[in-house]
């Protein structure tokens, strides 16, 4: 066996010690360990990815001396070695550009711990991508659900304990029926390996017997991962959530953490269920009708709202509308669009809020809309990069929103039932999103009116804006070119990408 | 009344206070134990109309109950879809199980290839008595060193919630009104519960290592005997008081326990993983069976559960009681 193969168990374990070990540290220590560890993390996915790319076919890892229906495996294709890199990719992003953000708003003394669910979040977010067993997959969800809490409530303010609150009523709802979904599946197939239920599943499909409990098995586990992926109907939780919590919590939040449970539904698709199953189950159907409700209605209550963060909290609602919608279509062209915009959603909602925050800093700390008028010419490069992320959002050509957009139309085209629906919902929510985001973008670029008044009388209510210069907060500079080359490149060089994902999907078999 | 000792004398001993309790003129407790009974808290008057004030704003202003189409059919509607919904569930979910293959059946599904190797030759695989333990620790130990992390993540996120800085707080008159508001539900110095948990806490705390130890043996492991010893210790708080507790067990204590723990868990199960893996063989004996010194890691792994899992138990009783140790 090749040491690359080890890679994958590495990084699992190194995120899991380095979660501990960041609870005895003080937190500038906690921070570079937490740098370190993304970093290493990152480096080991991407010489897996090139392994897998150059042996063509997946492995299995045994994680123990007993293999696999008795013990516990993962298993690695181009897909899995992708996404693990991707995510730690954003993850580091996401720390960088939220450096001073979490300086000032967490208390001195929990800082360290800041840090322990980062590490043990990612650990998570590794661990669901690479699992072979279902099981594992729900320990997981688990520590992801409670990280995910903790991120939320670290800047300890009234509105932040009721996002948390909400978010985990709803997220341990999810849990729930997720599990009972698994115990469903276990009780009529026998097993929690991946693999030895998709043979059982075909067993049992062939002959028709407990047809009910696999759907009802299938239906639950959509639906709870549905509820933590923050579906439309069940969004409550989300704009709170990324609204008020602190940055990097907000940018991990909505593009590593949904995504993470989307991708696990892609795998239960594929890899547990069969995607013939499920796609002559119905279940499909619900998930497409959602997903196109989410992206019309997450659309408008965007454009009611007069916070920034919340506006693209909002957003994010219809983004995992359409990552829905493309999974509804039940095809693999669809399946590949979904895929496709779970990374640029990834990349350009992160991007989103770490600008929107550069905006704020202008706007003397406040993302009230009338506040933050001009605030694109006084943090130059917060303002474009705001812009790239708008203009990537609304789908312009060269940005990574419009190739993910001509995929989902592609996929839709010859569709049966699904082809028109899908165009209208795309056309509505393409003009909707546009109309949101240029509206901001033109906000942030007009300047602020001096109000003509008596000398000396202050404006009320009205934060004071001051300009800052890129090397102000190198850091996030950096952070945010970083997000903008990222965001160019997925958009630029979306054909290897498309063909890395079709081969991964492949390798699920 | 003794004939031999002088009346001072006899007042001191056994009998002679027996005596004075029997015939009601001495409360032992009196004066011995804090007695005091917990206030109970009643809104002012002021209180009171504020709070109706901002019952009513919120109902005019805020929501605007009397013009809010939106919140008022949502009440409506939301009554009748909850029962709806929740009625279409329970029939789902009965379907369902019905469907589902009979208990106990043993052409069942899960009577397979899986069950039957754990039975047959888990005891010579992992060298666990338990086999339980044996799947958990040995066969399908990256679960459980999930598991474990879940309980050191539950606490961190109390800790995030709950604990309170002391060098924040600065001023001693803050410390001094926590220990009055902390006495007022916890009373100090019980004379009744000291003396029972003198008597009990030793025991507790030796029943409790020995599930822990004897996991691989027979029933219990890290879990259950964790939590047998968190609630000894959280026994031993309420007799004693905190000033006793903490010479022992602080938030330091806690971290660096848990850190240990789990690292040592980590790296026990990494050397297996890597070794199982890549096909080395390992060097730890199974030992055996039946002996405490036996089944390979199982045993480190069943203390290090063991003590994340008291420690964490001891850690929300704290964390909820006075938010700072």
């Amino acid at each position: 066996m090749d040491f690359v193969q080890n890679f994958p168990f590495i990084s699992i374990i190194l995120t899991l010690f380095s979660g501990p070990l960041c609870s005895v540290l003080n937190g500038k220590q906690a921070r570079r360990v937490n740098t370190a560890v993304i970093v290493a993390d990152g480096i080991l996915s991407f010489l897996v990815l090139g392994y897998v790319t150059a042996a063509g076919q997946p492995f299995v890892y045994r994680m123990g001396h007993f293999s696999a229906p008795w013990g516990n495996e993962i298993r690695v294709g181009i897909l899995e070695a992708f996404m693990a890199g991707f995510f730690c990719v954003i993850m580091l992003l996401c720390m960088l550009g939220g450096i001073r953000e979490r300086e000032v708003q967490i208390e001195e003394g929990k800082q360290n711990l800041y840090y322990v669910m980062v590490n043990l979040l990612l650990c998570s977010l590794l661990a669901l991508i690479y699992t072979n067993d279902l099981f594992t997959a729900y320990v997981f969800v688990e520590i992801n659900t409670i990280s995910a809490c903790g991120l939320i409530m670290i800047r300890q303010t009234g509105r932040t304990f009721e996002a948390a609150t909400r978010y985990m009523i709803m997220s341990l709802l999810g849990s729930g029926l997720l599990l009972l979904g698994i115990c469903y599946l276990y009780a009529v197939t026998g097993h929690l390996l991946m693999s030895n239920i998709r043979e059982q599943v075909r067993v049992i499909s062939a002959t028709g017997q407990y047809h009910i409990s696999l759907m009802v098995a299938l239906g639950l586990m959509s639906v709870g991962l549905a509820i933590k992926s923050a579906l439309y109907p069940f969004h409550a939780w989300l704009p709170d959530a990324y609204g008020y919590s602190t940055l990097s919590s907000s940018a991990i939040l909505s593009s590593l953490v949904s995504k993470g449970y989307i991708f696990l539904l892609i795998k239960i698709f594929y890899r547990v269920i069969g995607f013939d199953v499920v796609w002559e189950s119905k279940v499909v159907n619900v998930l497409f009708v959602f997903g196109i409700a989410g992206m019309i209605m997450g659309s408008l209550s965007a454009m009611k709202e007069s916070n920034l963060r919340r506006m693209i909290a909002y957003s994010s609602v219809a983004q995992i509308g359409y990552i829905y919608m493309g999974l509804g279509l039940a095809t693999e062209a669809g399946s590949v669009a979904s895929i496709y915009h779970v990374l640029s959603h990834a990349a350009t909602k992160s991007l989103l809020f770490v600008a929107a925050s550069g905006l704020a800093d202008a706007s003397g700390g406040s993302d009230r809309f009338r506040d933050i008028t001009g605030a694109g010419l006084r943090n130059k490069l917060a303002g474009i990069a705001f812009m790239a992320g708008s203009l990537s959002m609304v789908g312009m050509p060269m940005f990574s929103g419009f190739i993910s957009k001509l995929f989902f139309a592609q996929a839709a085209v010859g569709h049966a039932h699904k082809m028109f629906p899908t165009f209208i919902a795309l056309a509505i929510s393409t003009i909707l999103n546009a109309v949101y985001f240029m509206k901001t973008v033109i906000r942030i670029y007009t300047p602020m009116q001096k109000k003509e008044g008596v000398e000396g009388e202050a404006e009320t209510g009205r934060a004071e804006g001051r300009s800052i210069p890129i090397w102000e907060q190198p850091v996030k500079s950096a952070a945010l070119i970083c997000f903008i080359v990222l965001n160019l490149m997925l958009g630029l060089n979306s054909d290897p990408l498309i063909r890395l994902i079709q081969s991964g999907i492949e390798m699920f078999d | 009344m003794s004939k031999r000792l002088s009346e001072e004398e006899y007042q001191k001993t056994f009998s002679g206070k027996f005596r004075r309790w029997l015939s009601g003129e001495k409360d032992p407790f009196l004066g011995e134990v804090e007695m005091r009974r917990q206030e109970v808290r009643r809104e002012s008057e002021a209180e009171e109309r504020q709070r109706e004030q901002d019952e009513k704003l919120l109902k005019e202003r805020v929501y605007d109950l009397e013009h809010n189409f939106e919140v008022r059919t949502f009440q409506k509607v939301y009554r009748v879809f909850s029962v709806l919904f929740c009625i279409f569930l329970v029939v789902l979910l009965l379907v369902a199980v019905s469907d589902l293959p009979h208990f106990g059946h043993a052409e069942n599904p899960v009577n397979n290839e899986v069950a039957e190797r754990y039975i047959e030759k888990g005891l010579q695989e992992t060298g666990a008595v338990n086999i339980v333990t044996g799947m958990i620790l040995d066969y399908r130990a990256f679960d459980t060193l999930g598991e474990s992390h879940v309980l050191f993540i539950a606490t961190c996120t109390v800790l995030i919630l709950l604990r309170r800085d002391r060098k924040k707080g600065g001023d001693t008159g803050e410390a001094e009104k926590e220990d009055v508001s902390d006495r007022l539900y916890e009373p100090k110095n019980d004379v009744i519960l000291q003396t029972v948990a003198k008597i009990l806490v030793p025991p507790v705390f030796l029943f409790g290592i020995y599930i822990i130890l004897a996991g691989h043996l027979g029933p219990g492991g890290g879990f259950s005997g964790g939590a047998v010893i968190g609630a000894g210790l959280i026994l031993y708080l309420n007799a004693f008081g905190f000033a006793r507790t903490e010479k022992f067990f602080t938030a330091r204590t806690y971290r660096r326990m848990s850190f240990g723990a789990l690292a040592c868990y980590s790296l026990a199960k990494s050397y297996s993983f890597y070794t199982g893996a890549n096909g080395i063989e390992s060097v730890i004996p199974l030992g055996t069976p039946g002996a405490i010194l036996s089944s390979g890691l199982i045993l480190l792994l069943n203390i290090c559960v063991g003590v994340v899992v008291a420690g964490t138990m001891y850690t929300f009783y704290v964390m909820f009681r006075k938010g700072d140790y």
